[in-house]
């Protein structure tokens, strides 16, 4: 009798049950992150009830009401968003005045920037040696490709436009404002009172002045200086600018990393015998980029952005091709969000790409041990 | 002080060598445009009807039509033209600089441009004005009645400055909407940031014709000011002066004489009259006066046609603009547009 009083109690472990249902997968998740408390339930249906508002309704106003077909605005009847244009105009959107018969030498020049991009961003790429080299290589190519040259016919640059001008614009404006920023940067806390003068000075003088002051200078007070004969492109003036005000600001992110490094970092460089350069180069540089990352691209991205200012010269980027068409008599009243979106959804997929590419950056060069 | 006095006299040196470039750096304008083989041209960046851009992005429109005429008469041909787009603020600038030769963008001829900031307007190409549009549930019957209306004006323009003028003489308030472009200032207009938007009326003939619901929207019958509309050039080069003026001219004098772009190759071949004979070339030496060639006239109506040929295809009734011709008829049909006799 004992024996089975004893046998009341388990004598083998039970196996491992599962956790309650509410409190895993899709609805433990719920429960944990979405209403865990009164005002966080709160909260997720506010939020739900804004989203119901708001999504069906701007689909329904982008592709299900839309109009796709028609050949001016009048064609686009309903309450939806009115498409018909992209088919005749979006070659102006991504070429501008571009001459129709040389399209493939912007689109050459676009996938050769792929390679070109790759060799810079990815290490451990095939043929990584070599192809650094055609990484610098890269923007002769392309100025050939799109300007002409070498037995391509000439295009001046007045022709450029649609988004490839921000490409053109942004792209040579984020390859030459790292280096000149790192320069501006270096020359601020070098010990030669002359260059910091003049670095601070440049600095200070970028930061302190509107954007778009000096690209006025740029184009139209420049030329009552110039003699008449010399005339600077005015696309190049404008390139210019850009991408010195976008190194004024890169110099201030860079320095911002410069002085993160404990100085411990420099006296070592200097104890291993290492001169200047080299210790830049090898020691200081690449931790001060590397803290420096999220700073460093955020202004690329503010410059791609900037590169719609490129309308004050009379070019006519992507933005200038949206307001272009929505002064265009067929078309007037009919398109103005709908090209704006056009021109929206295109800078969102570069700048976000730029910013998760940074994030992933960041990511692999983490060497502290948190 | 003595800072001061030196950035005054720095600042005044500089303006002098501004002002000294600009008024000698650019006598010859026609042998530099031929010298170049293409005419710098400023336009709009964009205005319904006398600047756009058509499907293959070539420009079009009232105005781009005379930079053709005049390409056309100076080098005998309608491509060789570099579009230069300017807004509002950098057209003058453009034109002072020599970064372009003509500025043909609906700009209004007024005496201070015409004398102080230097420049030689060429004559009239659009006679315009400038109007209200308002909505109707306002209740209001004039632009008189409109105190304390909110209203949408577009910047750096003579507008801004009429419609205060217009205010101080009628003992209106009104609140300012400044906007920077002419389509920004229709968009706000339409989304009900201003009760009224004021632009030359033939801006509001063409922004009505857009509205979903232009029942709702009515035209105010005061016109405030008189904006008379023209191509103009730098002052100082009479000759090129000259050639703009006299290629308008013949636009306005071809619609009188019945010269239009069809015919007017084979009138050149002479005719029994001999006033389209001067003008045509096949009498007198018009064009060699000017320094251009015997055919200049039959190249600058050859390009867009002639006056009322451009008014139709551009802005006319039968556009989405739908103007009429109005004051710009030519004097014989109840207008003003009086262009001198080629002779």
């Amino acid at each position: 009798m004992t024996d089975q009083a004893f046998h009341r109690s388990q004598s083998e472990m039970l196996g491992e049950r599962p956790p309650p249902a509410n409190s895993v997968g899709v609805i433990g998740w719920m429960r944990r992150n979405l209403f865990s408390s009164a005002t966080n339930t709160l909260v997720t249906i506010l939020s739900l009830v804004l989203l119901w508002w708001i999504v069906p309704p701007l689909f329904n106003w982008v592709f299900f009401d839309a109009s796709y077909s028609g050949s001016v605005g009048a064609d686009c009847v309903g309450h939806g968003a009115c498409w018909a244009w992209l088919d005749q105009r979006i070659d102006q959107f991504l070429y501008g005045f571009y001459p129709p018969e040389s399209y493939w030498r912007v689109n050459l020049s676009v996938i050769l920037l792929v390679p070109a991009l790759a060799f810079v961003l990815f290490d451990r790429l095939p043929g990584a040696k070599y192809g650094r080299w055609y990484s610098l290589a890269y923007p002769f190519i392309a100025a050939i490709l799109l300007v002409g040259g070498f037995g391509l016919e000439g295009v001046t640059t007045d022709k450029f436009g649609g988004f490839m001008l921000n490409l053109v614009a942004g792209v040579a404006g984020i390859a030459l404002s790292l280096p000149i920023g790192i320069l501006l940067a270096l020359g601020r806390r070098s010990k030669l009172p002359l260059i910091r003068w003049l670095s601070v000075g440049f600095i200070e003088f970028i930061r302190g002045v509107p954007l778009i002051t000096l690209l006025f200078v740029a184009v139209i007070i420049l030329q009552l200086f110039l003699p008449s004969e010399v005339s600077l492109d005015q696309l190049l003036r404008v390139m210019i600018m850009i991408t010195l005000f976008a190194s004024g600001y890169m110099a201030e992110v860079i320095r911002g990393g410069l002085q993160a490094i404990p100085k411990g970092q420099y006296e070592a460089a200097e104890a291993m015998g290492l001169r200047y350069w080299q210790s830049m180069r090898l020691i200081i540089l690449p931790q001060a980029l590397k803290i420096s990352i999220p700073g460093i691209v955020n202004t690329f991205i503010g410059l791609f952005k900037d590169t719609t200012l490129l309308i004050i010269i009379g070019l006519f980027d992507i933005l200038g091709q949206a307001r272009l068409l929505q002064t265009n008599q067929d078309w007037i009243g009919k398109v103005d969000h709908e090209t704006f979106l056009l021109a929206a959804l295109f800078f969102f997929v570069i700048c976000f790409s730029m910013s998760r590419y940074s994030l992933k950056l960041e990511k692999r060069l983490d060497t502290t041990r948190r | 002080m003595k800072m001061k006095l030196i950035t005054g006299a720095v600042a005044a040196a500089g303006l002098m060598a501004i002002s000294a470039t600009a008024n000698t750096a650019h006598a010859g304008t026609l042998d530099d445009v031929r010298a170049a083989g293409e005419l710098k041209c400023g336009i709009n960046t964009g205005l319904p009807g006398f600047a756009f851009t058509d499907d293959s992005g070539n420009w079009q429109g009232f105005d781009v039509a005379f930079c053709k005429a005049l390409a056309a008469a100076v080098l005998g041909d309608t491509s060789k033209i570099k579009y230069v787009s300017l807004t509002g603020k950098n057209r003058f600038p453009a034109l002072t600089s020599g970064e372009i030769d003509v500025l043909s963008r609906n700009t209004t001829w007024t005496f201070s441009r015409d004398v102080d900031l230097g420049f030689t307007f060429v004559g009239v190409n659009y006679y315009d004005g400038q109007g209200f549009i308002g909505r109707t549930k306002l209740g209001v019957k004039s632009a008189k009645e409109l105190d304390g209306a909110s209203i949408c004006i577009q910047t750096g323009t003579t507008t801004e400055l009429n419609l205060a003028d217009f205010a101080r003489d009628n003992k209106i308030e009104y609140e300012p909407v400044p906007i920077e472009t002419n389509a920004e200032a229709r968009a706000a207009y339409e989304a009900e940031r201003c009760d009224v938007y004021t632009t030359d009326a033939s801006g509001l003939a063409a922004t009505k014709a857009t509205f979903d619901d232009p029942e709702n929207h009515m035209v105010f019958p005061e016109i405030v000011s008189k904006e008379p509309l023209g191509p103009l050039v730098r002052q100082g080069d009479d000759q090129w002066a000259d050639i703009a003026r006299w290629t308008l001219n013949v636009l306005i004098n071809a619609e009188e004489l019945g010269i239009t772009r069809a015919n007017a190759a084979e009138l050149a071949k002479g005719t029994d009259n001999p006033a389209i004979n001067r003008i045509l070339g096949s009498e007198g030496s018009m064009g060699e006066m000017l320094g251009l060639s015997k055919d200049w006239a039959v190249n600058a109506i050859s390009a867009e046609g002639n006056y009322a040929e451009i008014f139709d295809k551009y802005v006319g009734p039968d556009t989405p603009l739908g103007l009429a011709r109005g004051l710009n008829a030519l004097y014989k049909d109840g207008g003003i547009l009086y262009a001198p006799p080629i002779r």
